[in-house]
């Protein structure tokens, strides 16, 4: 066998590069990789396809609200459907998106390892996600599940839906996300490349480390929150049934004490990404690293203090609602600290305005509002009047998709080259990020009015009042759609073309750029030593 | 070759006697239950006060902690503090309720029975 | 004895026993596995914890129907139970011990005994659900048992069964993983340079050991 033959970094491509994607071939080399990049790959094609069917769901449900009585489906319909969107995207789509698809490829490289600490492990995690998913198409076939994705008592308990087969997927996905927290961690403390301390990780890392730090810790109050659910089903223990003596506010507790910290789960990554693009593409350091790499941290601890305020309206006490709502506020100050520094890192910077650049600028705009409107959800008084309402939907669509899901696409055109070996078509890819910024605002901006103008959420029928914008809405999702098929077109057709990346397209000063693009199986010829922070990129001034 | 490193490692003198430890405070908590200390509350405190230094002697010696690398021992009590909190924070909600008393509480035999777990 | 490979890793090459080849020396992977025990014992603790925090608010809220029902626990076979387990975490302290140290036999006789005595509980817990069942202290909807002057008592048994049958699934857990550490001892596969399985292994067995801990007060002694 040849040696690997490193890849010339100028832009031209050669005939056949040696790389981790053709270094052996056949699909049982996939199955049985213990490759993170090729894990990587493996997932990132299963959180798109799971991304396209809660989409899919998506569109159904706003087709179905483009007028106030029954468009394309029943009622019970109705409900299975936004359901499954729901649930799909935030078990199937958003939670794993960034860690496993893009984290698995990228941590490693970035800490100048060969691998994650646990290699085994984290394809075990891929066939458990596969597993997952295939309890929630299951549930799916079998009538789907109509409770809601939050899947509160009592009705999760008495529906006759697939509510138990819906809530095994997600005990058996909590496994895949625990598994990729573990391996972050350990390979973090462990396996990072002489030279390379901790002040001088980037970003993502420090990002992914405090995201696997929720997954630790929250995702087993969950598992035990769903078995619980079955508990009830099969053997009515009465915990959390009134009649018997339970509580069901006490599942409610269980419930948000996970899917609070979730929401970071989800956020954390997004945020990291932006570190990432923003000093790149600004051609200047990151502005406050200790404070954005701290806040990262703060906010995996605080995550688990304010659960309560999705439990305002719900029967909790006066009391716990106040302190609740305290510690939200507390949240919104480390997100805080990252705006402004992002902000303060392109001030003055050389910017250039590449697909990254700009799903990263669009993240700054959408997260603002996100996280702002959170606020007004966080604030005891007005969340009495805002609860369940489409000011709901609308401020996490925000912060899930505006934010969340903008990144990830940042990140994805970011490290296209570095997985793929290819340069994404970058007109294609301006014509898909201004076309799902476009449609992004259009769906969702308006749901703001909706929501505090009085329209509920997961309504099938609603006051003829509220149609106008709920059609404009549905329009935007339209938009959005073509957005999001345009932007996967530019990425995707990239791969019909012959390897033509170089190393380091964009400039960037982190380690994954050291590596070719894409990189040999075991990453690096030789381990790199880290001399440099991660954002130095004029060496010469800076020391 | 690198071999394991530890600081220190115990001898089987020490875990043995942690093991003596360990079997005279079950001795010690099951004899406490026995006794009426006036209120039930209290009970409870020394019970979970011993199985807490049960697990304490487990933690250091058997599970190594007190000879490994600190991180160890920050992962387990991030753990154990994140679990009371979530303790915490429930009780909090749970006394500070207005006390409503049910008075027409069911079995589950007789709540099944009346259909309610049937397809709508 | 052949040098242990990671056998899915194309580029494997000789090198000291068990290393495999993303880590640079023992230590570190040795440090690695047992750090991402414990993060992996943290979720242990969690997903315990919430049916602990449910007994507990559960419990405060039907005092007297749980302290009823506690009673028709058997203290005796708890007590018997806890002795067996804090045992088996001593015989399985001194099977990593022997690894240590280098003495395959002694390893080989402590993780035997330790799954004798996890055989034991089982046995027990056997011995204790038989009897429930009989006497119809059963969960939820299958709580039959009659002549209770203090209604209510079925939660109890829904949070015991709950948490014990948990706790028991982490014990048959915990025995194929230590029978797995057995067959690669019996194998020779492990030195004083290398036993971490064995360690890791020992860890997690001496978690379930900390959840009893905790359960048997509660559920026995306190009700």
């Amino acid at each position: 066998m040849a040696d690997a033959i490193t890849v010339p970094s100028a832009a031209g491509g050669t005939a056949e590069r040696r790389s981790y994607l053709n270094e052996s071939r056949g699909l049982w080399s996939w199955l049985y990789t213990v490759d993170h990049k090729r894990i990587g790959v493996m997932y990132l094609w299963a959180v798109l396809s799971m991304f396209f069917l809660g989409g899919v769901f998506a569109l159904l449900v706003r087709l179905e609200l483009l007028t106030p009585k029954r468009t394309i489906m029943s009622a019970e319909q109705y409900n299975r459907a936004f359901t499954l969107h729901g649930a799909i995207m935030i078990f199937l789509f958003i939670i794993p998106s960034i860690p496993a698809a893009l984290g698995n490829f990228v941590l490693p490289l970035m800490l100048g390892a060969k691998d994650v600490a646990f290699p085994r492990l984290n394809l075990a995690s891929w066939y458990v996600y596969v597993l997952g998913s295939v309890f929630a198409v299951t549930a799916m076939i079998t009538g789907g599940v109509d409770t809601g994705w939050t899947f509160y008592t009592p009705y999760s308990t008495t529906s006759a839906s697939s509510v138990t087969t819906m809530t095994l997927a997600a005990f058996i996905l909590g496994f895949s996300s625990i598994f990729t927290g573990v391996n972050f961690i350990a390979t973090t403390h462990k396996l990072r490349a002489p030279g390379l301390t901790w002040y001088r990780m980037p970003l993502f890392v420090w990002g992914m480390y405090a995201t696997s730090i929720i997954q630790i810790l929250a995702t087993p109050v969950l598992g035990i929150t769903l078995l619980l659910i079955v508990m009830e089903r099969v053997f009515s223990v009465g915990i959390f049934d009134a009649r018997l003596g339970g509580d069901p506010v006490l599942f409610q507790h269980f419930f948000w004490f996970y899917s609070h910290p979730a929401v970071y789960i989800m956020i954390l990554p997004g945020m990291a990404i932006i570190s990432e693009i923003i000093p790149v593409f600004s051609r200047k350091t990151i502005f406050g690293y200790k404070a954005i790499a701290w806040s990262s941290v703060a906010i995996a601890f605080i995550s688990f203090l304010v659960w309560g305020h999705h439990m305002f309206v719900s029967g909790q006490s006066r009391l716990a609602g106040a302190i609740f709502s305290f510690l939200t506020f507390l949240v919104a100050i480390p997100s805080a600290i990252k705006v402004f520094n992002w902000l303060t890192t392109m001030y003055k910077g050389s910017i250039e305005f590449k697909a990254p650049m700009m799903y990263a600028v669009m993240f700054l705009m959408l997260f603002g509002i996100g996280g702002l409107t959170g606020l007004f959800l966080g604030a005891l008084a007005t969340d009495v009047h805002l609860h369940d309402t489409y000011f709901v939907v609308a401020h996490f669509h925000y912060v899930m998709m505006g934010s969340t899901t903008i990144a990830f696409l940042g990140g994805l055109h970011y490290w296209w080259p570095k997985i793929f070996g290819r340069m994404y078509n970058e007109k294609l890819a301006t014509v898909g990020a201004a076309l799902v910024f476009v449609g992004f605002n259009a769906t969702f901006l308006p749901q703001f009015v909706l929501g505090f103008r009085g329209m509920p959420r997961r309504y099938y029928n609603y006051l003829d009042q509220f149609q106008p914008l709920h059609a404009f809405s549905t329009f935007g999702s339209w938009i959005l759609g073509l957005g999001l098929a345009v932007a996967a077109l530019a990425l995707v057709t990239s791969l019909r073309k012959k390897p033509d990346a170089p190393a380091n397209p964009w400039g960037g000063r982190t380690l994954e750029w050291e590596a070719s693009s894409p990189p040999i199986t075991h990453n690096f010829e030789i381990t790199p030593v880290v001399t440099h922070g991660p954002y130095d990129f004029y060496p010469e001034r800076e020391h | 070759m690198n071999t394991q490193a530890h600081a220190k490692h115990p001898t089987p003198r020490v875990y043995a006697l942690v093991l003596l430890a360990l079997l005279l405070l079950t001795a010690m908590t099951v004899s406490a239950s026995g006794v009426d200390f006036g209120s039930p509350g209290v009970n409870v405190v020394i019970a979970l006060l011993i199985a807490s230094l049960k697990a304490c002697l487990v933690a250091l010696f058997f599970m190594h902690l007190r000879y490994d690398k600190p991180i160890n021992a920050v992962i387990f009590s991030t753990g154990l503090v994140f679990l009371a909190l979530f303790l915490i924070f429930c009780l909090i909600d749970f006394e500070s309720r207005e006390a409503v008393v049910p008075e027409n509480l069911k079995t589950p035999g007789a709540v099944v029975a009346g259909g309610e777990a049937a397809a709508k | 004895m052949t040098p242990s490979t990671n056998t899915l890793d194309p580029h494997a090459h000789p090198h000291p026993t068990g290393l495999q080849h993303h880590f640079a020396d023992m230590e570190q992977q040795a440090d690695a596995s047992k750090i991402g025990m414990w993060l992996f014992l943290v979720t242990e603790v969690l997903l315990f914890g919430g049916l602990f925090v449910g007994f507990a608010l559960m419990q405060g809220r039907h005092h007297e129907a749980f302290l009823a029902a506690h009673h028709h626990l058997d203290r005796s076979l708890g007590i018997l139970n806890t002795v067996v387990l804090l045992t088996s975490s001593w015989t399985m302290v001194m099977a990593v011990h022997s690894a240590q140290q280098g003495e395959r036999k002694r390893l080989i006789v402590y993780l035997a005994l330790t799954l004798v005595f996890a055989c034991a509980f089982l046995g027990v817990k056997y011995l204790e659900y038989s009897h429930k069942f009989h006497e119809g202290l059963l969960p939820g909807k299958y709580y039959s048992h009659r002549g209770d002057t203090v209604p209510g008592q079925f939660m109890f048994f829904s949070f015991y069964f709950m948490m014990t049958g948990l706790h028991g699934l982490h014990i048959v857990a915990g025995m194929a993983a230590i029978s797995w550490v057995l067959r690669r001892a019996m194998r020779g596969d492990f030195s004083g340079a290398y036993y971490t399985p064995v360690e890791i292994v020992g860890l997690y067995w001496h978690l379930v050991d900390m959840i009893w801990i905790y359960l048997f007060p509660l559920l026995y002694l306190i009700g």
